[in-house]
């Protein structure tokens, strides 16, 4: 298990790339640190690599402190982003360079080097320079260097990030296979929310140097704590206005176009309707996909929006819908799976159409920050790793 | 791996001209004179008789003159390998340092080269002098009681050649760790590599080219070195540099000083050969026949 404590990296007396944060990751999972560039986190995996000295805070492993060690000392590898193969040594010479340093005899050498290259694919590229690869066989490479070394964490930096979609595709699949055979802890930095999405056993997403929610990927996706968790991960429609009833099951708003909407809890209760006083300026984010578009008015157990069709984009696997709402707000992007039922639907540009959601297929929040959460509400999932970090009132009330 | 070049561009192109012209015309002709002139015979006064001999090759292996060869080798040897001790770390400071720092620096090492270097070599003997600077000040804060003679040692030699020779090991040096990808020394850590072994596995081989290039830059020129160690040796010891000097200037048997100066060509081709070969068989880049299986 691998703490982080309080750690914080300051540059300069101005900028924190990192805000003292606060992170418990499990043996054996697949972790990702999300975030946009420039959150901190490429930063955060280098002070757990020790390629850089927190300013403040520390790291344990395994109920050791490792903060003061050099990263030659520690039991971790990592994959960086631009591989930094060592072009001078051949691709068995790679493989071989860690095992040397630790002296592991000859033997031992050939089979884990070998291993290793069967591992990623590439026995047959054992005596090649690094020169003559491609971009996809080193990446393979810097992954079976780190790996032979049976590192107890694995970091990678963006390892992914210089592939073409494809390649990414591919190599994805073959990380997470690796990681499921291996059950080392992989730490996975990236700013491709599909990438972290698909990969991880539990996802951290950074802003601003600051965890801003913990979650397994569908409770990241689904359950979003933050307005910057929402908008971050996927696509998000915001429909803003102000709270005019809260009724114990039920939150109805109003002032967004011109409707009144209702927002419930989720069906499986994960996410528990906020608290929120009539008057609160809030706004209401509801992903595309949970959006229909219909030609009528639907019953009143849904939300609807009534406005005209502006663009429709058809995307192969789903068709984007852009409704511009009567009152003249934002434009809501619906996104249909392109079934034998809806591709048949046709809709003309400039048609009058609703767009209808569930209000249980909606969130609530407040126009900067997540709303409070009551005591008393039900909440499934144990936070099982929190963050603390200069808590908006709202990642500390989401703890409770 | 060298891609087969057009047909075309294995031909100079004219622009080549100039250079090849002159390199022609103040190289290889020369050098054909001097050829053959060392395998002639002095006139009476001077003069040079086309009388074939080897006898001037015979008289340059004498014992006398091989151990002038040898002292002037380990000059350059000496000078060379403290440009590049002295010269790979500030090189290194050079690259790593952020733009504005750098360019400052590189200013720093070029800057002597704007003063002839004879006109150095005479500021360092002023500066090492008994009431020089340094002794002045070395006196007047107490940390010497008298002053110390520099002169005529063979440290101020060694500070000299040093001085004058070391933005040719920088330069090339410079340029080497300027390409170098600093992550590769993270991922050698990363590895378990310790600091030393991530020199000498990583950094080195990986400026082997700056390294190679730098001591040919230093160590050329300073196996025919004699104005710095005259100057400031006090013209104690005879190096290859102003014995053949001397036999063109002064004893005026230009056949014995041709004989010498291809024996110089000869050392120096023969010394930077050995080097070479040094250099590339220790971490050679592999291909696919060296390791394994």
């Amino acid at each position: 298990m691998l703490e982080l404590k309080g750690l914080e990296k300051k540059y300069g007396r101005n900028y924190t790339a990192v805000k003292k944060m606060d992170l418990t990751i499990r043996e054996g999972e697949f972790f990702s640190i999300l975030g946009p560039s420039g959150c901190g986190k490429t930063t955060l995996l280098r002070m757990i690599g020790g390629f850089e000295t927190p300013s403040q805070g520390q790291i344990i492993y395994d109920g050791k402190r490792i903060d003061p060690l050099p990263a030659n000392q520690r039991q971790f590898n990592m994959v960086f982003q631009r591989y930094a193969l060592f072009p001078h040594l051949s691709v068995w010479e790679n493989l071989a360079f860690g095992l040397k340093m630790k002296k592991v005899p000859e033997i031992d050498l050939r089979t884990r080097v070998n291993e290793a290259l069967l591992m990623v694919k590439m026995e047959s590229f054992a005596h090649r320079g690094i020169a003559t690869l491609s971009g996809g066989q080193q990446q393979r490479i810097a992954l079976a260097r780190a790996l032979v070394n049976r590192p107890r964490v694995l970091l990678l930096d963006e390892p992914l990030s210089a592939l073409d979609l494809k390649l990414r595709q591919q190599m994805q699949v073959e990380l997470l296979s690796i990681q499921r055979r291996l059950k080392h802890t992989f730490i996975f930095v990236t700013h491709d929310q599909e990438e972290a999405l698909t990969l991880s056993d539990r996802i951290a997403v950074m802003n601003g140097g600051n965890v801003e929610q913990v979650g397994t990927p569908q409770e990241i996706y689904e359950y979003p704590k933050t307005p910057f968790v929402a908008q971050f991960i996927g696509q998000v429609n915001t429909i803003e206005g102000e709270v005019k009833e809260a009724r114990p099951d039920t939150i109805l708003v109003s002032g967004a176009a011109r409707r009144v909407l209702m927002v419930k809890p989720s069906r499986d209760g994960q996410r528990p309707l906020p608290v929120a006083l009539p008057g609160t300026p809030v706004k209401i984010l509801v992903r595309p996909e949970k959006l229909k578009v219909l030609k009528s008015a639907p019953g009143p157990e849904q939300n609807a929006i009534e406005g005209t069709l502006r663009e429709v984009l058809y995307q192969g696997a789903v068709t984007q819908l852009f409704v511009m709402p009567r009152d003249g707000s934002a434009p809501l992007i619906v996104s249909q799976p392109n079934t034998a039922v809806t591709a048949r639907r046709s809709f003309n540009l400039g048609d009058k159409v609703f767009v209808a959601w569930l209000p249980e297929d909606c969130l609530l929040m407040g126009r900067e920050a997540a709303l409070p959460v009551a005591e008393n509400s039900v909440s499934i999932a144990p936070p099982l790793l929190t963050v603390v970090g200069p808590p908006p009132e709202s990642s500390g009330a989401a703890l409770a | 791996m060298l891609e087969p070049v057009e047909p075309s561009l294995r031909r100079p192109p004219l622009l080549a001209l100039p250079a090849m012209g002159w390199f022609m015309w103040f190289l290889l002709i020369p050098l054909g004179f001097v050829v053959v002139y060392s395998l002639s015979t002095k006139g009476l006064y001077g003069g040079v008789v086309y009388h074939f001999t080897f006898e001037n090759y015979q008289r340059a292996t004498d014992w006398i003159y091989l151990r002038i060869f040898w002292s002037s080798v380990k000059l350059a040897t000496l000078t060379a390998f403290s440009c590049l001790v002295i010269g790979y770390p500030m090189a290194y400071v050079m690259a790593t340092a952020s733009l504005r720092v750098r360019s400052a620096l590189l200013v720093l090492v070029v800057i002597p080269f704007w003063t002839n270097f004879v006109v150095r070599a005479y500021a360092i003997k002023l500066l090492f002098g008994e009431a020089g600077p340094i002794n002045e000040f070395a006196l007047a804060f107490g940390l010497i009681h008298e002053p110390i003679v520099f002169a005529n040692s063979d440290l101020s030699v060694w500070v000299g050649m040093v001085t004058n020779y070391l933005p040719f090991m920088v330069l090339p040096l410079y340029v080497a760790l300027e390409k170098f990808d600093f992550s590769l020394l993270e991922a050698a850590k990363d590895l378990g590599a310790p600091g030393w072994k991530i020199l000498l596995k990583v950094l080195i081989p990986m400026t082997k080219p700056g390294i190679i290039t730098g001591t040919i830059f230093v160590f050329t020129p300073a196996l025919g070195e004699f104005v710095i160690p005259d100057l400031l040796g006090g013209a104690k010891t005879m190096l290859m540099g102003n014995l053949i000097t001397d036999q063109f200037v002064k004893t005026r048997d230009w056949p014995f000083g041709s004989a010498l100066s291809m024996l110089m060509i000869l050392v120096v081709t023969a010394s930077l050969g050995v080097y070479l070969k040094i250099s590339a068989t220790e971490n050679a880049p592999v291909d696919a026949t060296t390791v394994e299986d």
